[in-house]
């Protein structure tokens, strides 16, 4: 589903985020990609959604190369792909249903598909009771559980998840990550960066180690 | 919910039918969504309007006080007077000759013939220097043809005439009586394209103003459209709310661009019918109409397009997520 064949990616500044790095991840799949900051992680996801491109090598998701996809179709491409930030990037003068509703509102869904499909977001994260509240007014952990309702609700292939737990208490890191396995079971290729070696050690899932922009461990499919 | 439903999780291609509709249901949403942000800040708004207002007031009174002048100097427009002076030795009977064969020309309406003995009469009796005419040799005055162009002869055509009758041998001089009102009518055209000038600067600078302030409100929401982009929207989904934007600010100011208009008239009116009244004329200031204030609103909603479009191009492609 994501595949990478020798893939560079120098900046214009002369720093190389990555070097050569090459491997597959099959549809189905959750994977974790660690390293520490400034191994490559970001730069990685950044390929895959087209925020960047490669400098060298092949990128290619769900069986395009990224090469061939012209500026103007970066936004459909991005449609495909549900992504969650550490950040959350949620827009805050918008209520919990309208941020979950934006890529559907985007994608240009009628107004009774959105709520059906929202709604079923919302419950699948916990947070169906919350849809009229402002995220200023979540928690984090509930915060990035609209992000993860956010990502999801447009039934993508692919789901890209950059330090999801970031700044959650272990518990809670837990269970959103248990979130994402939920997720994967049913089919959506996960891809998930974090720096949290000892709960993803725990689940059991394929890692990839990156290091200075070179890939260390978890190549091999 | 249901895993049922992520099983599906196939994306579902949307038919034309329905982007259609989606795209359609985007505009109603984006109008709807600027029309809201523009009247929750009423104050900064009401601002904007009446500066985009004033600037698209000032070209559009002017001209419709021109408007008013022209009307006005219609009814002065009666055509001119041409005066032939004939040259001395021309007796009666040529001049009579004369005054047929430039009556019989399609462009002139009338020609009416003064002889020089009837001139001086006349001047011996209204000048009061009769005896001072009377001690003179000879009649200094000329034989005098008075030719009056049709109506339809206007501006140049009617020069046009004088210097044809200037160019026969009999006459010494041909004059345009009514060279004051082509003046008046130069210093209208003049006046016209002022107006013009001023309009199109201002029309240039209500573009710059909306820019600008739609320039800002992308700043505003900087955050916002790198969230959009993030997600998958396309420039023209992040770009329509500031179309809408730049649009109701447009046409606000044509609104008050109208009524400012109208509020000026009608502050004259009352001193204007006064000084007309004083010269025994029914002139009536005639404002807008329905149809000026509607080509006004119009007006406005385009230069709003125009302006956002010049912002959104300019600043919403270099929004890009980091």
């Amino acid at each position: 589903m994501i595949c990478f064949e020798r893939v560079s990616k120098r900046y214009d500044e002369g720093h190389d985020a990555l070097r050569e790095v090459s491997f597959e991840i099959a549809k189905d799949d959750l994977v974790f990609l660690t390293g520490h900051s400034g191994a490559g992680k970001s730069t990685l996801m950044r390929l895959v959604m087209l925020m960047d491109r490669a400098t060298r090598g092949k990128v290619i998701v769900d069986g395009i190369d990224m090469a061939s996809i012209p500026n103007r179709s970066i936004p459909a491409h991005r449609r495909d792909i549900g992504v969650v930030f550490q950040n959350h990037q949620l827009l805050f003068d918008r209520c919990v249903f309208d941020n979950v509703a934006l890529p559907l509102v985007i994608a240009g869904y009628d107004h009774r598909e959105i709520g059906r499909r929202v709604r079923a977001a919302l419950d699948k994260v916990g947070l169906l009771n919350r849809e009229r509240a402002l995220p200023v007014t979540l928690s984090g952990g509930e915060q990035q559980r609209v992000g993860i309702a956010r990502a999801v609700v447009g039934k993508p292939k692919i789901l890209l998840a950059d330090e999801p737990t970031g700044n959650l208490d272990p518990a809670l890191s837990a269970e959103i990550m248990q979130l994402f396995e939920e997720f994967n079971q049913v089919g959506v290729t996960v891809l998930i960066a974090s720096h949290d070696l000892i709960l993803i050690s725990k689940l059991r899932h394929r890692i990839i180690t990156l290091s200075e922009g070179r890939l260390v461990t978890g190549g091999a499919l | 919910m249901s895993k049922s439903r992520i099983e599906g999780a196939v994306q579902s291609k949307t038919r034309l039918s329905d982007r259609y509709n989606a795209w359609l249901r985007h505009h109603r949403l984006s109008a709807a969504d600027s029309l809201h942000r523009v009247l929750d800040n009423l104050v900064a708004s009401l601002m904007t309007w009446l500066v985009i207002g004033i600037a698209m007031a000032l070209p559009v009174g002017l001209d419709v006080a021109l408007d008013n002048a022209t009307e006005l100097s219609a009814g002065w427009d009666s055509p001119s007077q041409i005066s032939l002076f004939l040259k001395e030795g021309q007796d009666s009977a040529s001049a009579e000759t004369l005054v047929r064969e430039i009556e019989a020309r399609d462009d002139v309406a009338g020609v009416h013939f003064v002889s020089r003995e009837d001139a001086l009469a006349e001047f011996s009796a209204l000048s009061g220097f009769a005896d001072v005419l009377a001690s003179l040799e000879k009649n200094p005055l000329p034989n005098l043809l008075l030719v009056t162009p049709v109506a339809s002869l206007v501006g140049t055509a009617t020069d046009g005439l004088r210097s044809q009758l200037a160019q026969r041998e009999e006459v010494a001089e041909a004059v345009l009586d009514m060279e004051w009102l082509q003046r008046l009518n130069s210093i209208m055209q003049l006046s016209r394209r002022l107006v013009m000038a001023i309009g199109g600067l201002l029309v240039l600078g209500v573009v710059l103003i909306l820019g600008n302030t739609i320039r800002l409100s992308i700043e505003n929401r900087r955050e916002e459209i790198v969230i959009v982009k993030l997600v998958g929207g396309s420039n023209p989904f992040v770009r329509r709310p500031f179309l809408y934007t730049g649009l109701w600010y447009g046409v606000g100011g044509g609104f008050f661009a109208a009524l400012l208009v109208s509020l000026s008239l009608w502050f004259l009116e009352s001193p204007v019918s006064e000084l007309a009244a004083l010269y025994q004329s029914d002139f009536e200031l005639e404002g807008l109409g329905m149809m000026g204030a509607l080509n006004l609103l119009i007006l406005g909603g385009l230069l709003g397009l125009a302006g956002a479009w010049l912002a959104v191009t300019r600043h919403l492609a270099a929004i890009q997520p980091r």
